[in-house]
């Protein structure tokens, strides 16, 4: 770095500089407008509008009027003021221009050598030379922080141990509708599909969960992959709604093409026969997780247990030692 | 009265020794200097209306009964948040209009940061001795858009209810995430704090850093002076333009009227977020074809367009979320915070700077800008896909697969671009108020040349030596206005009846 960091067009002065005598009627001092007269006729106008419209406003306000007739009276009566402002100080000011030297940024080497003599020879007396005590004092601020920061945030929440890894669904847990009735395998034709949650966590935000009868699949069992060959009774499949890209609930289902589309980002994901929710376009990295269904002897839909991975986004942690 | 009281404390405060720098401080006249101060009264009217809205706005996700002005919600279960933010809008007077100028002025503030930074970076204003208050300013962008995303969400509706719950599932993707995730939303998703932690966050925590920052950024702005373009008498050791007192204060104030005015009449004409529309948040339920505000449209769109890609090692992994949403972001910022050093480092130039750039005669430094400046662009029409597949009646992959090949393709087109029309820039002539003509030659052996006409006597700007206003004294008497003269200036009134074409001739001080 070289020794100035000043531009080379930019020498510092020392001189003092000597004062100039400027009379009012210097050309600078005169206002920038050509007809002053009309400009501040029309700077009148302007301020008139301000104060009706400022009036107007109060008058809307008064009568309860419409957001439309608050927030223009109200916007017309700022842009008056505004303008009318604005132009006074453009055209009946004087129109300059002025200018301020500009001193160097940085202090001179002499500042500097003072500033920083005072400082390190009255710091060597009052710290240096209590050396201890400094190390005290940094242990008890270190403890300090440690202590106010950790606990603090400790009590924000609960440790995640297994939270991400539940949800609300057992081993048996009836799938239920939004309104909370118990799904019976009659409920949903072919192409059909329905939000469930199991029973006691109605509109879950994790359990919430996609029962889906894809129009490809028979009326047996649907085999998604050769691990799950209970998995579908009766042609029904049941995915976690929640996308494994950003957790957002995976809504839109596409009958015709066995297709799960995920409205947030786009993913989509295919469902059926030999298709366990596999993403296949869009940012989504995993397929949705299966839950593992049967009927019961009321022909009721019932899981076989919960699911047996982490639904919806993944995370750091995830695969840790639980 | 005012004279008695301005001595007394004037007596006991010093405000004439301290303040008269102050009112002598020279603002420049260009107009691109506007545009932070189009930040700061946005920022204003933020906290005028956001004042307003706290007085109504309930932070619960208490589940209740709908009871209210709004008919058709009347009998369903949503949250106080929601059913006071309703309230608000319908049952308070001049509610609705505080709300839609707040989340106007909301997207104008953040606007106007991100087009004021732009300036600041095409014109090297950033250059030493001012790299700190750039990165103040940087700090203040990131701010801004995490208040504007936590205001956003308050009203828990089932659009920004989505977007919690893609933050949260950002925030898990980090080394720790789980903890942290867990930390700040008292548990799991979606719990029942989080709405109560983002309130205190968005109006208190937030807005005073946003203060003090900006407070700091102000205050470097005086203490080091304004930058300023070359030419008109602008040299490295001045500042030229307008001072404080009184013409700098008339139209700046006059400016934040302006700001709040046309946020009123936007408030007043054009809606905006109808939650009412939306319905309450239901974790469930989800929105098709929403956006979120524009400045988060850039992280959505590389949500969007990022492959399907995960890392997973033994014990960790690191989930596709993280690389749209927070490497992106962390690099983005990281980069624009530190790219004074990385410029003054690669350009070898540590020399202090207050004349400001002309874009065209850095044609590295804009083409890039210009370059990263239509990446995230790329990425904000990527937010939109969905929108524009069906606008456009193409399948949705093609407009993926194509905004996958566009964020690497228009940068690499715009840089090279933006390098040539500089350099072409640089052999025009002045851009000028006056247009002149161009005769064009052809010479006896068929070629070409352009010859600009010389201008005539009328057309010559009337251009005055700036007036240094620390080193000159105001004399009131007649005719003492002698040094001027002899300093070159024109006779003492500069207004020639012959010259003035209307009444708002004004002799330009730039250019």
């Amino acid at each position: 770095m070289p020794d100035s960091p000043h531009h080379p067009d930019s020498p510092h002065d020392s001189e003092a500089p000597e004062l100039l005598k400027v009379g009012i009627d210097a050309p600078q001092f005169q206002v920038a407008a050509a007809n002053p007269k009309r400009v501040e006729q029309g700077i009148a106008v302007m301020f008139l509008l301000g104060l009706f419209g400022f009036a107007g406003f109060g008058a809307a306000y008064w009568q309860n009027g419409s957001n439309f007739w608050l927030g223009s009276t109200l916007g017309v009566g700022m842009l008056g003021l505004g303008i009318g402002m604005v132009a006074w100080g453009k055209y009946l000011m004087p129109r300059g221009p002025f200018s301020e030297s500009r001193h160097p940024t940085g202090p001179s080497v002499e500042e500097r050598e003072a500033f920083l003599t005072d400082f390190s020879s009255r710091g060597k007396i009052a710290i240096e030379r209590r050396s201890f005590l400094v190390k005290i004092l940094a242990a008890a601020g270190g403890v300090f922080g440690v202590v106010a920061i950790f606990p603090l945030l400790r009590s924000l929440g609960p440790l995640p141990k297994n939270l991400f890894y539940k949800t609300a669904w057992k081993k048996g847990s009836y799938l239920v509708t939004a309104e909370g009735r118990r799904v019976h395998k009659d409920d949903l034709d072919k192409g059909g599909v329905l939000t469930v949650f199991p029973e006691g966590n109605v509109g879950g935000a994790l359990s919430q969960t996609l029962l889906i009868r894809p129009e490809s699949a028979s009326f047996g069992y649907v085999v998604t992959t050769p691990s799950r060959k209970t998995w579908g009774p009766e042609g029904y499949l049941a995915f976690s709604k929640v996308c494994t890209h950003a957790g957002c609930p995976v809504a839109l289902f596409q009958k015709e093409l066995d297709q799960l589309l995920c409205p947030c980002h786009q993913s989509i994901f295919e469902v059926g026969p030999g298709k366990p929710a596999t993403p296949i376009f869009g940012p989504a990295p995993r397929p949705l997780p299966q839950l593992p269904l049967y009927i019961d002897k009321q022909g009721y839909l019932r899981a076989q247990a919960p699911y047996d991975e982490p639904i919806g986004p993944g995370f750091w942690e995830r695969g840790a030692p639980k | 009265m005012i004279d008695k009281l301005f001595r007394w404390a004037d007596e006991r405060l010093n405000i004439s020794g301290g303040t008269r720098k102050l009112v002598n401080k020279i603002f420049p006249d260009h107009w691109s200097f506007m545009l932070g101060e189009i930040a700061l009264y946005s920022f204003i009217v933020l906290v005028a209306t956001g004042v307003f809205l706290t007085l109504y706005f309930v932070p619960s996700q208490q589940q209740i009964v709908y009871h209210g002005a709004y008919l058709p919600l009347v009998g369903q279960k949503v949250s106080e948040a929601y059913a006071s933010t309703i309230n608000l809008s319908f049952a308070v007077r001049a509610g609705l209009l505080m709300r839609q100028m707040h989340h106007w002025a909301a997207n104008i503030f953040v606007g106007s940061i991100v087009v004021h930074m732009a300036r600041v970076f095409f014109t090297g204003g950033y250059r030493r001795p001012r790299e700190l208050n750039w990165i103040i300013g940087v700090n203040l962008l990131i701010l801004a858009i995490f208040n504007g995303f936590l205001g956003y969400s308050l009203p828990d509706d089932l659009v920004s209810g989505t977007g919690i719950r893609i933050a949260f599932s950002i925030l898990e993707s980090v080394p720790g995430g789980s903890y942290i995730a867990t930390f700040l939303f008292g548990g799991n998703f979606p719990g029942t704090l989080i709405i109560s932690r983002f309130y205190i966050i968005h109006v208190l925590i937030l807005p005073a850093i946003i203060a003090v920052l900006i407070g700091a950024h102000l205050g470097l702005l005086v203490k080091q002076k304004h930058t300023q373009f070359a030419g008109n008498g602008a040299t490295e050791k001045n500042v030229v333009g307008a001072p404080m007192w009184p013409t700098f204060l008339a139209k700046t104030n006059g400016f934040l009227f302006l700001v709040a005015g046309v946020t009123a009449l936007l408030a007043a004409t054009v809606q905006i977020n109808p939650i009412w529309q939306y319905g309450p948040y239901v974790p469930y339920k989800v929105s098709y074809a929403v956006q979120p505000d524009w400045y988060m449209g850039w992280l959505d769109g590389a949500l969007r367009v990022m492959p399907s890609w995960e890392i997973v090692f033994p014990g960790h992994m690191i989930p596709n979320v993280f690389f749209p949403g927070i490497l992106l972001p962390g690099i983005t910022f990281t980069a624009l915070m530190f790219w004074p050093m990385i410029e003054a480092r690669i350009r070898k130039d540590h020399l202090e700077h207050h004349i400001l750039d002309e874009p065209r005669n850095n044609p590295w430094r804009t083409a890039l800008g210009a370059a990263v400046f239509s990446f995230y662009f790329v990425l904000f029409g990527a937010s939109a896909d969905d929108v524009l597949a069906n606008y456009l009646n193409v399948s949705l992959n093609i407009v993926l697969v194509t905004f996958r090949v566009l964020v690497f393709a228009v940068p690499a087109i715009v840089y090279p671009l933006t390098y040539k029309i500089c350099l072409e820039l640089q052999h025009q002539h002045r851009p000028t108020k006056t247009k002149r003509h161009n005769i064009v030659m052809r010479s006896p052996d068929g070629g070409y040349s352009t010859v600009e006409v010389k201008p005539r006597p009328g057309d010559e700007r009337l251009v005055l030596p700036p007036l240094p206003l620390d080193a000159m004294v105001l004399v009131t008497e007649d005719g003492v206005s002698a040094e001027m003269a002899a300093d070159g200036g024109p006779p003492s009134n500069g207004h020639d009846a012959k010259k003035g074409r209307g009444i708002f001739r004004v002799p330009r001080t730039y250019h």
